[in-house]
């Protein structure tokens, strides 16, 4: 009984503090990603990153105060789906950014922009979403999933590859990832693994590559698992044999555990903290002075969102009550993006360089990503077509 | 499918094995002689793992890392034994299952908040960095066969502990039938004590065993976890020698099912659709496993004879 | 003394009235603030309620303890998801084949699980759990892994009951008042007696010749019949389905529920799933370390507060009212 009536006080002293008084002077804005669990260093970079570049803008965007609030998705779609309708109709937030997941993004896109808030993707951008299921509200400042493959495929294609394995988690991103891929590689593919998601022994895996004595490998296996992968691969003594192409295996978030096994390996990527600009530059140094950390892409992009945020409502004047005119104000993305050349596309995927990088050891001591070299130009991506949008 | 493919993988499946192994008779010791279903458990693992590291960066030596860590991990242990877990022997096993899921809860928590949340790493012990030609172009690393010899031998040496020693005569006795041993005479909460005491050091030395091949990161005893359930119910609980062979049986079934589980599902079905179901049935595998067992032999394989229980 | 029978005259007719009160008033209440929110989170809260009954039905009258209860609420919601994939939104299709796609997993694993005994069953409800989880994610054509988003909810004869949220909310918390009903109902029937005398003495019920297997079957067919209407609701109010649904996290989380509101007891069920997602819901608002305080709580919870939260409350009130009794003065 106490407990039903301590559940109605908190209901009605909640209903007390969110009163919605007119227009607000803050403006209100949603983080949400992965906090919790093995993949928390992701949704911390994003974090650390939006929150940097607030505070190097003054703790303001677009001229306006700014309140970040933070939540965890715990990698569980329905609690994703739990907080952001908590984001937007508790909290009264205008925009919602994030999260770092794509089936995360599956599962908050429609709630998102249902309940009238703008969502800005810095990682997860699904086939789906940039196609057919486009959406007026959703913006993307990372790139879409296929692309980032297509880098290593092109590589691959024109260095003239002859037999390639591609090994990737069982999910929509892992198979996107061998999609891309193969989108570009024209050669011989030696076999496709798909593990597990969380798989963190590949004995069995390495076993397999090393009998087919392929010319190099694909991998796309985030976080924890390309950890693993990354440190068994060099024990097994694969890494002087097969060239090692990727993406999202070999970066800030993971080579700090990799270390040297990961030093001379590949990955295809939209930027590298060694990007040579001014304003990434200040960026990486800012960074890495607050958070003792290099960062990473889920930083950078985190970064560019915040930066798009206020190009789009210094164009607004500060307001976001007309949706479209906001809508029309992001989508000419007029700031200036760390990674160099931005700009949209009719679905609101971006149109941005790629390179190749190659994992290096600084002289602090340090591991960091390095561009080897440009492989795309203004690469858009292909299911741009299927986007209702014009 | 190459021979030495097959070879290469049966190795593998050991290794897995015998490190569910270290972590199964822990656990099935402190359930077959405390009735107590500790979930903990895999935490255990996961702190060996991190002390480990800890050590490490400290004092620079794999050696001096490895025994301190071992001792630290025994230390805590047994504080969590005196202040939580020994309130929890005398209730049921709803009771303890939720109280440890409560410590898994608190400790993954807090192995995030002291030691971050990106995965940590620790390198290979310096003597035992290499690795051996097993097949044209596939080096097997020293440090797995290290972990498989480790693991065959701490089995050994349980086997001649409990089945040699007084003590071990007294634990056997106690997953028989523990108020009765108790009755006799026996200090039963001291056997208690280091039953438990014998099983989180397993857990923490199969922890710090597999720490240079796998990463280190907040949560990665849980999945661990459930295996060794896995291996001490279909073991039969309370029995190490169950246990053990239930171990190697998952290490190689579940390793042989994922690199075999396409191929072979190719052979009734497009490689398209193989490729994506063959992984869920390899997952799937143990638990089918387990259910078999149980259908058939509904308190496991080997379950201690007599158990009053 | 007629203390002890107020006691539970309390319990089982005001407790529960209580409760079902301040569901109803509730969007009231919320009108004044975030009321989506709020709704939201309080249908969650009422549709987990009617998993946790399902659960509480066989745990705590049973003593069968299950752990892939999940199973049956991921079950439901991929029966409206998957169908929804293939453009079929009624409700009056939807809701019956969650239903006897449920039973179905219940009875046909239930005749296996039901051979085990003890810390056994454990296991091979879990194993089948996990099974489950493992063919969902396996479905790429309903999403796999990612999961599934479901675009338009079920429809009732061209009737959207499902669309307002506000009517959304009674309909659910009707819902719960019919299978608070229906377990009820079912406990103090012959088969509930049936039912709970087999967890007290299940040899004695032997001898007085009852196939205490049938009964215990039923009971774990119907327990998981209520584990996919809850979540048939939930595919609707989440708009979503995903294996994650039936992640063996989560058949865990419903035993905590059941346990915090206090075994056996049915309306513990319900308030053991408000307390603990309202709980999380607080502390992670307060903190993003707030599992280093939940995890605590609910040890300290299974060491101090026997019964749950609903015993917590008895032997509080207990003891109140024999400090009352031994001050005859004043």
């Amino acid at each position: 009984m106490y407990r039903v009536i301590a559940a109605l006080a908190t209901a009605a002293a909640l209903a007390l503090v969110t009163t919605s008084a007119g227009a607000q002077e803050k403006l209100k804005i949603g983080v949400i990603g992965t906090l919790s669990g093995p993949p928390a260093v992701l949704g911390q970079q994003m974090r650390n990153g939006f929150q940097l570049a607030v505070k190097d803008l003054g703790g303001k965007l677009g001229g306006r105060e700014v309140e970040i609030i933070v939540q965890d998705d715990e990698l569980k779609p329905d609690v994703a789906v739990s907080k952001v309708k908590a984001l937007i109709e508790r909290d009264k937030v205008d925009f919602v950014v994030g999260p770092i997941f794509s089936n995360i993004l599956q599962a908050i896109l429609k709630p998102a922009t249902d309940g009238g808030a703008i969502l800005i993707s810095p990682n997860a951008g699904t086939s789906n979403f940039a196609g057919k299921e486009c959406n007026a509200n959703f913006f993307v400042t990372s790139y879409q999933n296929d692309q980032a493959h297509a880098v290593s495929g092109k590589y691959a294609q024109d260095s003239g590859f002859k037999k390639v394995f591609l090994i990737a988690p069982n999910y929509q991103a892992g198979r996107d990832a061998m999609a891309g891929f193969k989108s570009v590689y024209k050669g011989e593919i030696a076999d496709e693994l798909l593990v597990p998601l969380g798989q963190l022994d590949y004995a069995a895996e390495l076993s397999k590559i090393a009998t087919a004595k392929p010319d190099a490998i694909y991998v796309f296996l985030p976080g924890g698992m390309g950890v693993n992968f990354v440190k068994q691969f060099r024990q097994a003594g694969l890494a002087d044999k097969v060239v090692f192409l990727s993406a999202f295996t070999v970066d800030e978030s993971t080579l700090p555990a990799q270390q040297d096994a990961a030093v001379g390996l590949f990955g295809g990527a939209n930027w590298a903290p060694n990007l040579d600009n001014p304003q990434n530059k200040k960026f990486v140094a800012g960074y890495e002075k607050e958070y003792s950390a290099v960062p990473g892409s889920y930083a950078f992009q985190a970064y560019d969102a915040a930066l798009l945020i206020d190009g789009a409502l210094k164009a607004t004047k500060g307001s976001t009550a007309d949706k479209t005119a906001l809508q029309a104000a992001l989508k000419k993305a007029n700031f200036t993006s760390l990674r160099g050349n931005f700009k949209f596309n009719t679905n609101h995927y971006p149109i941005q360089d790629f390179y190749l990088v190659k994992v290096a050891k600084r002289a602090d001591g340090k591991f960091q990503t390095e561009i080897a070299k440009k492989v795309f130009t203004d690469y858009a991506d292909p299911h741009a077509k299927d986007c209702p949008m014009k | 499918m190459s021979m030495s493919l097959l070879v290469v993988q049966i190795l593998n499946g050991l290794q897995l094995g015998v490190l569910l192994f270290l972590i199964a008779a822990g656990l099935t010791l402190v359930f077959g002689v405390m009735n107590f279903i500790n979930l903990a458990h895999g935490v255990q693992y996961m702190l060996g793992a991190y002390l480990a590291v800890m050590f490490y960066t400290i004092t620079g030596s794999s050696l001096l890392a490895l025994v301190l860590a071992l001792f630290s991990a025994l230390a805590f242990g047994l504080f969590l034994e005196f202040v939580v877990f020994r309130h929890l022997y005398e209730r049921d096993h709803l009771d303890q299952v939720i109280a440890t899921f409560g410590i898994i809860l608190f400790l993954n928590q807090a192995v995030k908040y002291v030691w971050g949340a990106a995965p940590l790493s620790l390198p290979v012990p310096e003597l035992f960095s290499g690795s051996v030609v097993l097949m044209p172009g596939l080096l097997y690393p020293v440090w797995r066969l290290v972990v498989i010899s480790a693991g065959l031998i701490v089995a050994l040496m349980l086997y001649a502990l409990v089945n040699l020693t007084r003590l071990g005569m007294l634990v056997r006795a106690g997953a028989n039938n523990a108020p009765m041993v108790s009755a006799l005479g026996v200090d039963i909460r001291r056997l208690f004590m280091i039953v438990f005491g014998f099983g989180t050091m397993l857990a923490g030395f199969a922890g710090i065993m597999i720490a240079p091949i796998l990463s280190v990161e907040p949560g990665m005893g849980d999945t661990i976890l459930i295996l060794a359930f896995v291996v001490i119910v279909i073991g039969g609980i309370g029995s190490i020698r169950g246990a053990f062979i239930a171990a190697l049986l998952i290490g190689l079934a579940d390793t042989l099912g994922r690199s075999f589980s396409v191929d072979v599902l190719r052979l009734v079905m497009a490689p398209s659709p193989a490729r994506t179901v063959g992984p869920a049935i390899a997952s799937m595998l143990i638990y089918l496993m387990m259910a078999l067992v149980l259908y058939f032999r509904p308190t496991g394989l080997f379950p201690p004879k007599g158990r009053v229980r | 003394m007629t203390a002890p029978l107020r006691e539970s005259a309390l319990g089982r007719e005001i407790l529960p009235i209580a409760i079902f009160l301040g569901f109803a008033l509730l969007p009231v209440a919320a009108a004044f603030g975030a009321e989506a929110y709020l709704l939201d989170l309080f249908m969650r809260v009422m549709i987990f309620a009617i998993a946790a009954l399902g659960l509480d039905l066989l745990v705590g009258y049973g003593a069968l303890v299950s752990f892939g209860h999940a199973a049956f609420i991921g079950i439901g919601a991929y029966a409206v998801g998957i169908l929804a994939a293939h453009d079929i939104n009624e409700a009056w299709i939807t809701l019956p084949v969650a239903l006897i796609a449920a039973t179905a997993f219940g009875y046909l694993t239930g005749t296996i699980c039901l051979r085990t005994r003890g810390v056994y069953f454990i296991m091979i409800t879990l194993a089948f759990g996990q099974m489950a989880y493992f063919l969902a994610s396996s479905l790429a054509p309903y999403g796999g892994d990612d999961g599934l988003t479901i675009h338009t909810r079920n429809t009732l004869f061209g009737l959207a009951p499902f669309a307002d949220t506000r009517l959304f909310y009674y309909i659910v918390l009707a819902c719960l008042i019919g299978c608070y009903w229906l377990c009820r109902a079912l406990v103090v029937s012959r088969f509930g007696r049936v039912f709970r005398g087999a967890r007290e003495n299940a040899t004695r019920m032997a001898t007085l010749g009852y196939d205490i297997h049938r009964y215990q079957l039923a009971a774990y067919a119907i327990s998981g019949a209520l584990g996919g209407f809850a979540g048939f609701l939930l595919a609707n109010a989440t708009d979503f389905v995903s294996p994650a649904y039936m992640s063996w996290q989560r058949s865990g989380e419903l035993i905590i529920m059941i346990l915090f509101g206090g075994l056996g007891t049915l309306h513990g069920a319900i308030i053991g799933a408000l307390a603990y997602l309202l709980l999380g819901e607080w502390l992670s608002d307060l903190t993003e370390n707030w599992k280093m305080i939940f995890g605590p709580l609910l040890v300290l919870i299974v060491l101090l507060a026997r019964g749950g939260l609903l015993g917590l409350v008895g032997q509080l009130a207990a003891r109140w009212r024999r400090k009352s009794i031994a001050e005859p003065q004043s």
